[in-house]
């Protein structure tokens, strides 16, 4: 790149879930990252309630898209695009991001971009590293995906190499947390716990690692009931549960198997980088084992920042820039938010526009 | 003054521009499960139409509900991002009183009512066409049969239902012309408007779907 003034300059919005994000970038430069998150207002229901995060997008776009503007210190006739996710996620919680993102671009007379969350959860690493390699490995594990992808071109071609076949690994952290009354959420506290205590105590199952198993998907269904139920055996003969060493076991189960897999499937596609993402990818041990194994295996890694790692905008953003620079066909107005948008479909372009035969550049 | 109204409060996705005496576009097109895909269209239609850029618009105005939630945020959620990128003014008026206004009955009283789903009706009532008397509420419309006996009544929800408003009539849904009409005769008159906010009525239903984000209570 020339100057940076040159790389396109975008806002990104993020309504997959429960965090309201809007992030500014320019090229491969973050310059905003607002989040607003309603996740204290799903607390006492335990889980994400639709409902209560679409409402909660709606009362906090405007203040967090003047917030980021503020943050990034531009103006928003600067702009060149606006990208949006526009799935998969929560339908209605898609939909009120959708719907202010074409508002937005169609006021400021902007292209719209209508981008995969997990394609973005990938981009994000731009911000942090730089361009991403081509192709990259992408590990992508939190309380709502865990998935292993490989990708080409992020704007065109992502392709999906396994995926989990239960539970999301995020889940079963805050699952175990829960079992062994750590105090919530789970990730951060097991992690914790497990810096204290034995990984090898404990011969806890490796879900899908058999030679017959599919080689890159994913079941922590499994290693969630086996760990429930060896701690509720010892309580029941009345002896003291060892937290640590259970912590430390439970961990190193969940992140061998994830490891192993995102290597071996770089070493079969003849892969020289690994990029991991999704709110997981803040746990240390997945950290280091993922840096040994790399280092091992003559594999770079590359892990954003925790908070980058997390649902936000800037990820939205960093993948509508690329979408910019790469010249790749706007979406049209009429975008729908699509709850299952296949990974396959890193960007929803305009119907209206040329058909993108040859996923080269056909307007430059 | 050349105001831009929307309303996505009732199955009917509907956009209207008015210069302060009279409506110079307007678009309605009913179709429930489309509301996010056909409103920006709409805008740019009716638009087009007049011959006009957004950037013309000095206020919009937008229908607050009551009506299904998805449908209600796409047209909030509009109205306020323009309001953002034009810094122009976003009013709200009641979805009810737009469809009282578009039913020009000079005397009453009269019932508004609109489909709320689940066997539920969104309703207000009205002494005459700009004056609401009771509601906006949300009741089954076997529980309101007695208070809305004998009343003529309009709106989707009354022609649903006509063991309760044997008097159904047209119109069924609300136009985004007599919103904008409505709210032209009102800052005519220096009345203030309602902020946009909307008028769900109802607590969200707090049920957690499986294989979503866990979020764990503190
Ligand atoms: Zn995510």
């Amino acid at each position: 790149m020339t100057d940076s003034r040159d790389e396109p300059l975008v806002l990104g919005i993020e309504t997959s879930c429960d965090e309201t994000g809007v992030g500014i970038v320019r090229g491969t430069t973050l310059l905003a990252d607002a989040v607003a998150s309603s996740v204290d207002e799903h607390a006492r229901f335990g889980g994400v309630v639709p409902e209560v995060a679409s409402r909660a997008h709606l009362e906090a776009m405007v203040p967090t898209i003047d917030r980021a503007l503020k943050e990034a210190g531009v103006s928003a006739k600067d702009l060149d695009g606006i990208a949006v996710t526009a799935g998969p996620g929560l339908a209605g919680a898609l939909l009120v991001g959708v719907s202010a993102a074409k508002a937005y671009a169609y006021a400021l007379g902007k292209p719209l971009y209508g981008v995969n969350h997990l394609a973005s959860h990938i981009c994000v690493d731009q911000l942090e590293h730089g361009p991403l390699p081509e192709p990259t490995m992408a590990l992508l594990v939190s309380g709502g995906h865990s998935s292993l992808l490989l990708s080409a071109d992020i704007t065109s071609d992502v392709r999906p190499m396994g995926s989990t076949i239960d539970d999301a690994a995020g889940e079963a952290f805050d699952k175990i947390a829960r079992v062994l009354n750590l105090g919530f959420p789970g990730g951060p506290v097991i992690d914790r716990y497990a810096k204290e205590g034995d990984p090898e105590a404990i011969a806890f199952p490796r879900g899908l690692t058999g030679p017959r198993d599919p080689a890159y998907d994913f079941s922590f269904s499994g290693l969630k009931t086996a760990v429930a139920r060896w701690i509720e055996a010892r309580r029941a003969a009345g002896e003291e549960v060892p937290v640590r060493d259970v912590a430390a076991s439970f961990q190193e189960a969940v992140v061998d198997v994830l490891t192993r897999k995102a290597v071996r499937a770089c070493k079969d596609e003849g892969v020289d980088h690994l990029m991991i993402g999704g709110g997981v990818a803040a746990n240390s041990r997945l950290r280091a084992l993922a840096q040994e194994r790399c280092e091992a295996a003559g594999i770079r890694l590359r892990v954003p920042r925790p908070k980058l790692c997390t649902d936000n905008g800037a990820m939205v953003a960093a993948l509508g820039a690329e979408m910019v620079a790469r010249n790749r066909a706007a979406s049209s107005w009429d975008l729908s938010a699509d709850s299952s948008l296949p990974v396959t479909d890193p960007h929803v372009p305009g119907h209206d526009h040329v058909h993108e035969v040859s996923k080269e550049n056909l307007y430059s | 003054m050349l105001l831009l109204a929307l309303d996505t409060a009732t199955p009917a996705v509907t956009v209207a521009l008015h210069d302060g005496t009279d409506v110079i576009a307007s678009s309605s097109q009913v179709d429930a499960r489309r509301h996010g895909e056909l409103l920006l269209p709409a805008v740019d239609r009716v638009l087009t139409e007049a011959g006009l850029k957004l950037e013309a618009v000095t206020g919009i105005v937008v229908g607050t509900g009551p009506g299904p939630y998805t449908g209600l945020r796409v047209g909030l959620m509009t109205a306020d991002t323009f309001g953002l990128a034009l810094g122009v003014p976003v009013h709200g008026l009641c979805t009810l009183d737009g469809l009282a206004y578009a039913a020009d009955i000079e005397k009453g009283p009269f019932v508004v009512a609109t489909d709320a789903r689940r066997k539920e009706v969104y309703w207000a009532t009205y002494a005459d066409s700009r004056t609401r008397l009771t509601g906006p509420a949300v009741d089954r419309p076997a529980d309101i049969a007695e208070r809305v006996a004998g009343l003529p009544a309009v709106g989707a929800g009354a022609l649903l239902y006509p063991d309760t408003f044997p008097r159904a009539h047209e119109p069924e849904h609300v136009s985004a012309a007599s919103l904008a009409s409505l709210a032209a005769e009102k800052l005519a008159a220096g009345e203030e408007l309602t902020a946009p906010r909307p008028l769900y009525l109802r607590r969200p239903d707090a049920q957690v779907p499986k294989n979503y984000k866990v979020v764990t209570p503190k």
